[in-house]
């Protein structure tokens, strides 16, 4: 039977997929689960003993808990708002007619595949940087005193090189869905005399809202986790002013060594990144029986 | 019917990208510059943009002093060995599943992107534990094995996303013909695929190359890739713009490259097929 021969195979050829994935999925969350009711601390090895919830009390009430997720928030919302507030015009600008435009969009593209340990360095002393950086050579020609960016608006300083490295893709994805936008609907309201603002507030924008949100979604998923921007710029700090979720519970794994907050931690920040997670699969996958 | 343009617009227009692009390139053309000054130029104020003494010796000395090639070649086994070892494990289950759909192939789809959305760090204690126990911290092997499977889901969906693409009658008159399903494989379907199996290749060389989370946690010296390498300049003590310059140039040049090429699968693999 050419069929249910054709079927297993099929299930063969899946299941090592789908195993591989399973396990990779299972094995690391359920340790960081049983870890999490553990005390557990790696300077104090043998000292492990059930706790129950008590290491989620602890990393709940921690001040550095709130502290990091207001950070978190802050950078997830601020780099949300500037990729998609710039990305939107950039996009418009780039559908339009311009001489050397597969130029100009290799240039805009390019920051996205500059792995984060360079972007974060190059930004933080070439340009950053209070005496040197151009930046500041650029602040003294307008008389203006230079900005220290790390010590003064050190949260600030990590979201515009994050924005900067996520402006290409809400671009891109903003431009592809221009671009299968119909002409001739556009057309159409120009020729009854629709100023070019209402034509983009009634027919360009509703266009876009699907792509936008799945930036969005997208973009929360992997800015809920940024870790090697802080990690080679600020060390979290100065104080707790740059720790976010995916790095305080770093510091309390690797330079703690406390495991059994950490997993709390882990846990907290998965719960997090859940909750994102409902949304994009449910739009993806209404967008699969399409 | 085109709208029509008028010179003025296009112009203006041409005009507005062409600066847009240049202040969003910027920051990776001032490394390059630097990359090319001296140590004393790279450093001072006011900065001289192209009218400097152009040197190539910090290339030659970011080799000498710290042994870029070694990071670079461990970059290579990692980011290809892992894109290598997931393609192999996703083409079976990406075919099966565009092939031979079932009723859950969607759920299973569904799921898979699920596991994607997991956060590395919340998997960070049980791994790291798990790699000091079986002693795979800082190798080549552990970093392949942990970017593979991260990396999965997107390569299944994007494989998945282009093998459904393929219309199945071609499949079905070859196996009238009396094709067998290898042969089928071999002659029919992977030369339709290749577009495709390139694309996927190609976007999740890039991810890897330039993933710096388990790198930068699972791997200090022996095993570094080079986003570990640049990481290690952040240090005060070794605080040389030009050489940075140098080293990064090095590092993204050509990865810069490969996703040039695949600005449009970007957009497919990334969104998950959820723009097109």
């Amino acid at each position: 039977m050419a069929t249910q021969q054709t079927q297993l195979l099929a299930r063969t050829l899946l299941t090592p997929a789908v195993a591989l994935l399973f396990i990779w999925m299972i094995v690391p969350l359920a340790l960081t689960i049983y870890f999490a009711t553990l005390h557990y601390n790696l300077l104090d090895p043998g000292s492990e003993s059930f706790v129950g919830l008590e290491n989620f009390r602890y990393f709940l009430t921690d001040p550095a808990f709130l502290a990091s997720l207001q950070n978190t928030l802050v950078l997830v919302g601020s780099v949300l708002a500037i990729t998609i507030i710039l990305g939107v015009p950039l996009a418009l600008l780039l559908d339009q007619q311009v001489v050397g435009l597969s130029i100009v969009r290799l240039m805009v593209i390019a920051p996205f595949f500059v792995m984060p340990t360079v972007s974060a360095l190059v930004w933080k002393n070439l340009l950053m940087h209070p005496v040197s950086g151009l930046f500041a050579w650029i602040a003294h020609l307008f008389g203006l005193p230079a900005i220290d960016w790390f010590n003064d608006a050190p949260l600030f300083a990590v979201i515009l090189i994050i924005s900067w490295q996520w402006l290409p893709f809400a671009t891109l994805i903003l431009l592809t869905a221009l671009q299968s936008l119909d002409e001739e609907q556009k057309e159409a309201a120009e020729m009854d005399g629709a100023s070019a603002i209402s034509t983009f507030i009634y027919i360009t924008l509703p266009h876009l809202a699907r792509p936008i949100t799945v930036v969005i979604l997208i973009e929360t998923i992997f800015l809920l986790t940024v870790f090697a921007e802080i990690f080679v710029t600020t060390g979290g700090g100065p104080g707790l002013q740059t720790t976010n979720i995916a790095f305080l519970i770093y510091s309390q794994a690797l330079i703690q060594y406390d495991v059994g907050s950490a997993s709390a931690g882990g846990l907290v920040a998965v719960v997090l990144a859940n909750i994102v997670a409902f949304f994009l699969v449910r739009i993806v996958g209404r967008n699969l029986e399409a | 019917m085109a709208r029509m343009v008028t010179t003025r617009r296009k112009v203006i227009s041409t005009a507005a990208a062409w600066l847009v692009g240049f202040l969003i390139f910027f920051p990776i053309l001032w490394m390059v510059l630097a990359s090319f000054k001296t140590e004393l130029e790279a450093f001072a104020i006011p900065p001289s943009f192209l009218f400097f003494h152009w040197t190539t010796e910090n290339y030659v000395t970011v080799q000498e002093r710290s042994d870029y090639f070694h990071h670079a070649l461990n970059s290579i086994i990692i980011a290809g060995g892992s894109t290598l070892i997931a393609m192999l494990i996703a083409i079976p289950a990406a075919w099966s599943m565009a092939f031979s759909p079932t009723k859950r192939t969607k759920d299973v789809l569904l799921w898979m992107l699920s596991t994607k959305m997991m956060p590395p760090v919340g998997v960070l204690v049980p791994i790291y534990l798990i790699f000091r126990t079986v002693g795979l911290l800082d190798t080549r092997t552990g970093l392949v094995f942990i970017l593979c499977l991260g990396n999965l889901p997107i390569v299944i969906w994007m494989l998945f996303t282009y093998f459904k693409e393929i219309p199945k009658d071609i499949l079905e008159a070859a196996r009238m013909d009396g094709a067998t399903i290898g042969r089928e494989l071999i002659y029919v379907l992977t030369p339709m695929a290749v577009p495709g199996l390139a694309s996927t290749l190609l976007l999740n060389l890039i991810l890897a190359w330039n993933e710096a989370f388990w790198t930068l946690n699972l791997s200090t010296l022996e095993a570094a890739p080079l986003t570990v390498f640049i990481a290690s300049y952040s240090s005060p003590e070794g605080l040389f713009w030009a050489k940075l310059s140098a080293a990064s140039t090095l590092a993204i040049a050509p990865i810069l490259v490969l996703g040039w090429f695949s600005q449009r699968q970007l957009v497919r693999g990334l969104t998950f097929g959820a723009v097109k």
